[in-house]
């Protein structure tokens, strides 16, 4: 495990070094290409719960994703507009503040993933990739026909939201916050892995009729997974929002989750930094072939086609080689 | 409501469920027989219609455009197979959703980069171009009950195919047993591509068909395929009956629910909020209905019970 150990390490350390050469360059645009990383990242670390260790395939995670930017968007927009959400029965207004956005966030996601969990987790295998595709469609069509909250255009915020003592405007603080979230949570991760619910949820996807003979019941540690799971990418959402100042239904869209689960298969599924290879790689590519060519797509696809074919266990096996 | 409009619905209904049929069909037959999940199925529906309106441009012949999109579709599903969906058989479904995902990137990417991002229009042929007075006073469009007939002989023409024919006996046999057809002699490589290139000819079909009444172009796979893994799950994956009886029921979901939920809302709310509502619960009515038939069988109407 020491390669992996040296490979995580490496990568801590260019999430400090990369913006810290950015800051000395004086290259913002640097800054905002590594923040777009770190949220997806974020995100992936969320699925890579649900997936890596619970063997969950959700091709769904857009719903938590996109639950997450809205939270921040109708809770923005009511404040920059001075609108109440709901005056009857008790008066909610909107917020402009980080910290009850990021809290909205991850409640919203984190219910909508046990309502999900609760209908989706009676089915497994194939079943349960379609099911998760099919409540994304879901989402994805009630926000693009809702116009309440701008329907397909989507919902735009003028300012990015406030937190204590930052100016989130400047873009290395906003990415200081979300790097503080991303280092939170993969240690967050680290002791799941470790504790003895990490455990028992790895064994009931390896064995789950021994888990189940020792008295633990598979579907319930599943649905404890997929709402931390939730919960996480949700968080990731707002921030994502945040990042554009902008939250639309792209943002719930099945492409969405595709690409959230990219990141993960990229970077090296159950791997604690995969997630975080795999965002970082895909941000660099995007950004790099998208530089190149128009059709830049055409090649993440083969990179993708050939790390799937021939790469075992992502970036993170490739290079640190396979789990002990 | 008159009973008249409501009846042209259901006609629309049915229209949209049997292409439906046609994309499910091959999905569910490439997942009983292989065992994979093929999201880029999609991509071969639009391949199909490229095709089509790319023939249908030079020749101006329907006919032959239908039957390029069908062999075009055909071919590039065998290519397909052959490179990339062979060695995906033994893998979990997490590699193929993802190389599948990878192949639609390909497809969609090199489509817009041959054609363009502008919509390419098929016409319906001049044939076909009319109404036709149904029993009852309904006038329906010509090619709609064109491509109602297209897809119900395609669904008698599977049944034959699967009940009747030695390739069927495979087929079947492959959903059983690959390890014991294998050792009676056939040759299960190419079998599987054969089914497959099976599958992506008539979501290939379905493109070109349904193309002549939307517009062609790139992405137009996607919904397409969302909807036809919503038709395979209702109906119980690898069952081709199941697959029919999904498609007519999402079919008429879609469609009626699109115009009797705001007439249903109008009960409760004024006419605007009622044409919001109903067009908003009308989008997510089929994912509603998939939700429930989950709920109540885990594995679909006609699927496999575990």
């Amino acid at each position: 495990m020491t390669r992996e150990r040296l490979l995580n390490a490496a990568l801590v350390l260019a999430l400090f070094a990369v913006p810290a050469w950015a800051l000395w360059a004086d290259e913002p645009f640097t800054i905002t290409l590594a923040t777009r990383a770190v949220i997806f990242a974020l995100a992936a670390v969320g699925l890579n719960i649900a997936l890596g260790l619970g063997g969950l395939v959700s091709l769904g995670h857009a719903v938590f994703f996109g639950i997450g930017g809205y939270a921040m968007g109708i809770l923005a927009s009511h404040a920059q507009n001075y609108t109440p959400i709901m005056e009857a029965p008790f008066l909610i207004e909107g917020t402009k503040s980080m910290p009850i956005i990021w809290l909205v966030a991850v409640l919203a996601s984190g219910l909508a993933a046990w309502l999900i969990g609760l209908l989706s987790l009676r089915t497994s295998g194939v079943y349960f990739i379609m099911i998760t595709l099919a409540f994304g469609q879901m989402a994805y069509f009630f926000a693009t026909s809702w116009p309440t909250y701008g329907g397909e255009d989507g919902l735009s915020i003028y300012v990015r939201n406030g937190f204590p003592g930052l100016n989130t405007l400047v873009p290395i603080q906003f990415y200081g916050i979300c790097l503080a979230w991303l280092l939170l949570v993969l240690a967050l991760n680290r002791a799941l892995m470790r504790s003895r619910f990490g455990l028992a949820l790895n064994a009931a996807r390896q064995v789950p009729d021994r888990v189940r003979a020792v008295g633990l019941d598979p579907p319930r540690l599943q649905l404890v997974a997929l709402v931390l799971s939730g919960a996480i990418t949700g968080l990731a959402g707002a921030l994502f929002a945040d990042l554009n100042r902008f939250v639309s239904p792209t943002m719930l869209s099945w492409q969405m989750s595709g690409e959230i689960m990219v990141f993960v298969i990229i970077g090296g599924v159950a791997r604690l930094f995969g997630p975080v290879a795999g965002a970082g790689f895909y941000v660099l590519i995007e950004h790099w072939l998208g530089g190149v060519s128009e059709y830049w797509q055409i090649f993440l696809g083969l990179v993708l086609l050939l790390v799937v074919l021939f790469g075992k266990g992502g970036l993170v096996g490739m290079i640190a080689g396979a789990r002990k | 409501m008159s009973p008249i409009l409501l009846a042209e619905q259901v006609l629309n209904g049915l229209q949209s469920g049997v292409m439906l049929f046609l994309m499910a069909a091959g999905l569910t037959l490439i997942f009983g027989v292989m065992g994979l999940i093929n999201l880029a199925h999609g991509s071969l529906y639009m391949v199909g219609a490229f095709a089509a309106a790319t023939v249908a441009g030079l020749t101006g012949s329907f006919v032959l455009a239908l039957v390029t999109a069908l062999a075009g579709a055909a071919l590039a599903g065998a290519l397909m197979e052959v490179v990339v969906i062979r060695r995906l058989y033994a893998r979990d479904h997490l590699d193929q959703v993802l190389a599948t995902f990878a192949l639609i990137l390909i497809f969609s990417e090199g489509t817009r980069w041959a054609f363009g991002s502008f919509p390419l229009y098929l016409d319906t042929p001049d044939w076909l171009s009319g109404t036709v007075q149904l029993p009852g006073g309904i006038t329906y469009p010509a090619y709609r009950l064109a491509l109602i007939g297209v897809g119900l002989v395609v669904g008698v023409g599977l049944w034959w195919l699967n009940a009747r024919t030695r390739l069927g006996i495979r087929i079947r046999a492959g959903e059983n047993d690959r390890e014991m057809i294998a050792a009676l002699g056939v040759d299960i490589g190419r079998l599987y591509t054969l089914v497959f290139a099976l599958g992506a000819g008539l979501a290939g079909l379905a493109g070109a068909l349904v193309g002549a009444i939307q517009s062609v172009q790139v992405g137009m796979g996607e919904p397409v395929l969302i909807l036809a893994f919503v038709v395979i799950v209702i109906g119980g994956i690898g069952s081709i009956r199941g697959a029919l009886i999904g498609a007519l029921l999402v079919g008429l979901t879609g469609t009626l629910g699109s115009v009797l939920l705001p007439e249903l809302f109008k009960l409760f709310t004024d006419a605007s909020s009622a044409a919001t509502l109903g067009s908003a619960f009308s989008s997510m009515a089929i994912y509603v209905l998939m939700a429930g038939v989950l709920i109540w069988r885990p594995t679909g109407l006609f699927g496999a019970r575990s």
